[in-house]
């Protein structure tokens, strides 16, 4: 009896450890993909949003305007069709709402009815117009035609230089802004917090007597348990005022206030790894060197720190894992602005900022809704390729130990 | 035998009315301090009635409410095309009820010497033509222009109604609430930007505007946005399927009702007028 139960409930065990690992692969499995199915949605869209057309009159030359054309005439940047390569006409801009300016409302009716027949003889009575109205309204035999405005490519999404998503009549996709600013970021931080975290490390474990670092050690570890949305109040209220009087900016929120708080949070991550290779470090190597006569400082550069390197190359990648996914004490102090930096002392934009700000209000599965979700996917790479390193590094040390 | 019958049916209904009167509201962190206020009130007067309200931004409240998850959506911002597509694919139909308004208040630096500006002036200046204080009178600095994030319904009512649809600068800080925006202009010096007018408190200055390019400035307070002659002011909206319109009904009346605008007030927002 005893025997068999003793084998059941092993089996049973066995079984539940299966299940529960099944489980987690599955669901990590079935994250990527869905976020891969969204975002990859994106391309072949069309940049004019959806539901919503741009017609010109039928006698106008001009075929197709790219987003961006169509952003900088909305925006009066652009003012004649000559620059478009049509003819030296100024562009007359027509939305839905200016259509109080050519007819009363009796004539459009209380359920818009007429809309169509009159979208139809304003489009067709000014020839330089550019009209911008929802499909709807589109009325059967319109003598307009339709501007192509082209499709959401690989090459303007990562080429383009503009991120405005919710600008009417085509969004401007273009996440190079994004991507610097998120890199950007992240090398500052982790330039900031590699040589204080090896710093402290190297204390912690060779200079540090036992009881100090019976001390710090849990201090520092404490700092990884604070929430991010605390140093990100921290980092607005006290380190984006010192940024601006210190370099006499106009502006305090700057991509190195983010750097700076992401270098505090990474620093528990390097400083634990680093300490942990570092201690690793066989005790009969450290005495050999030490009986050969080098100093202490000799010994850690010479022996501990070659020793220990692939652990504190870990540590290192694994920080700037930490800062590259890192989300609201970014979005709270690096002023969120979506220019490509020429510095690191001008507001930035990172990508966890921008999903995290911008995906509540998208309207679900539209264009915008995509692209955030291609921007997760760019993120996802990111880390992928930064665990495939460590992976890769932490298999090196293997082979060299024998 | 009969009436009976639709007596039985009756209490049946009103038993099922009575006892599961449970609603949900979902949707934009604008509405959510009111809605949870109104409907903290509403639940008082009937105790019955069971509402869960809880925000994530107009966009999630509307989809939402495609998904048939929430009964009622909040907005900050009017439905859009895309969404009633989506709507209407889904062959339901929605109503929109205005429950209140805000008004947008034009906040600087208390130590900026600016203390007017006309539309056209706050067109340039966000979207980026007007980059010095110098130029609208005020002292040889840089201009930092803050706003909330895109996706949020303040930066679009911001953008149709004062900078009549042209897009911002891509140098305009955006900030993820108001109150990091209240905290960063009260810290920078050349620093703009726009908040809800209940937001406004002592350590940054609002300005007074001009919608008719120069005649007459005003300057934002309850009063001025409830005679309407302060002309930055939004409305705020409840959107329900019209199939659901017995349900939620009640307590959409009572958010119009006397006692449900005089709520409005007190959360900060411009009751309705009539």
């Amino acid at each position: 009896m005893k025997p068999f139960f003793k084998n059941f409930s092993e089996k049973l065990i066995e079984g539940l450890l299966m299940i529960c690992g099944t489980i987690t692969s599955l669901t990590v499995v079935l994250i990527v993909f869905f976020l891969f199915k969204e975002g990859l949605g994106v391309f072949n869209k069309k940049a004019v949003e959806e539901g919503y057309v741009v017609m010109v009159n039928k006698s106008n030359p001009v075929n197709s305007i790219s987003p961006e054309d169509i952003k900088n005439i909305f925006d009066s940047k652009i003012t004649s069709w000559k620059d478009l390569g049509g003819k030296n006409d100024s562009i007359i801009l027509f939305r839905l709402e200016d259509i109080s300016n050519y007819f009363t409302d009796e004539q459009i009716g209380e359920n818009f009815e007429g809309l169509p027949l009159l979208l139809n003889r304003v489009v067709d009575s000014i020839p330089q117009i550019l009209a911008f109205f929802p499909e709807k309204y589109l009325g059967k035999n319109f003598k307009g035609r339709e501007i192509e405005a082209g499709k959401i490519t690989f090459s303007t999404f990562f080429g383009g230089k503009e991120w405005f998503p919710t600008a009417q009549p085509a969004a401007q996709l273009g996440v190079m802004p994004l991507v610097m600013g998120t890199l950007w970021v992240s090398l500052g931080a982790i330039l900031l917090a590699l040589p204080l975290g090896l710093a402290a490390a190297i204390f912690l474990s060779e200079i540090a007597k036992d009881k100090v670092r019976r001390v710090m050690k849990p201090l520092i570890e404490l700092l990884a348990g604070i929430p991010s949305v605390v140093y990100g109040f921290f980092g607005l209220v006290v380190i984006v005022p010192a940024i601006q009087k210190l370099f006499n900016l106009p502006v305090g929120e700057t991509g190195l206030a983010g750097s700076i708080i992401l270098g505090i949070m990474a620093l528990p991550t390097i400083i634990t790894i680093s300490e942990d290779a570092m201690r690793n470090t066989p005790r009969a190597m450290k005495e050999a060197s030490l009986a050969l006569g080098a100093s202490k400082w000799q010994t850690i550069y010479k022996i501990v720190i070659p020793y220990s390197i692939s652990g504190i190359s870990a540590a290192a990648i694994l920080g700037i894992g930490r800062a590259i996914g890192e989300t609201m004490a970014v979005l709270m102090v690096t002023g969120n602005a979506a220019v490509i930096p020429t510095s690191i002392l001008e507001p930035m934009r990172t990508i966890p900022a921008t999903i995290a700000a911008e995906l509540g209000e998208a309207p679900d599965g539209g264009l915008h809704y995509k692209a955030l979700f291609a921007l997760g996917c760019i993120l996802f790479i990111i880390t992928l390729v930064i665990n495939l390193i460590v992976e890769f590094i932490s298999g090196s040390k293997k082979n060299r130990r024998v | 035998m009969k009436t009976i019958k639709t007596k039985s049916i009756l209490i049946a209904l009103s038993l099922l009315t009575g006892v599961t009167v449970a609603q949900k509201l979902k949707g934009s962190d604008t509405v959510l301090p009111l809605a949870q206020k109104e409907a903290e009130s509403y639940m008082k007067a009937n105790k019955s009635a069971k509402i869960t309200v809880t925000g994530g931004g107009s966009g999630v409240g509307i989809s939402a409410l495609i998904d048939g998850t929430t009964d009622i959506a909040m907005s900050s911002r009017k439905i859009k095309m895309t969404e009633k597509i989506k709507l209407s694919d889904a062959g339901k139909s929605t109503k929109e009820t205005t429950i209140a308004q805000d008004a947008l208040a034009v906040i600087v630096n208390p130590a900026n010497k600016v203390s007017q500006l006309t539309r056209e002036q706050l067109e340039d200046i966000f979207t980026g033509k007007i980059k010095n204080w110098k130029e609208v009178g005020g002292d040889d600095m840089v201009i930092v222009v803050y706003s909330r994030e895109s996706s949020s319904g303040t930066y679009e009512f911001f953008k149709e109604h004062v900078m009549k649809n042209k897009n911002y600068a891509s140098t305009v800080l955006s900030m993820p609430a108001t109150g990091s925006i209240i905290q960063s202009i009260s810290q920078t010096k050349g620093a703009i930007g726009y908040v809800g007018l209940a937001y406004v408190e002592k350590d940054v200055k609002s300005l007074k505007v001009s919608f008719d390019k120069g005649k007459n400035f005003v300057g934002p307070s309850m009063t001025t946005a409830k005679d309407k002659t302060y002309p930055i002011i939004r409305p705020l909206y409840y959107y329900y399927l019209t199939s659901m319109e017995k349900t939620v009904k009640p307590f959409v009346d009572f958010c119009l009702s006397a006692e449900g605008q005089k709520i409005v007030e007190q959360v900060g927002y411009i009751p309705l007028t009539k």
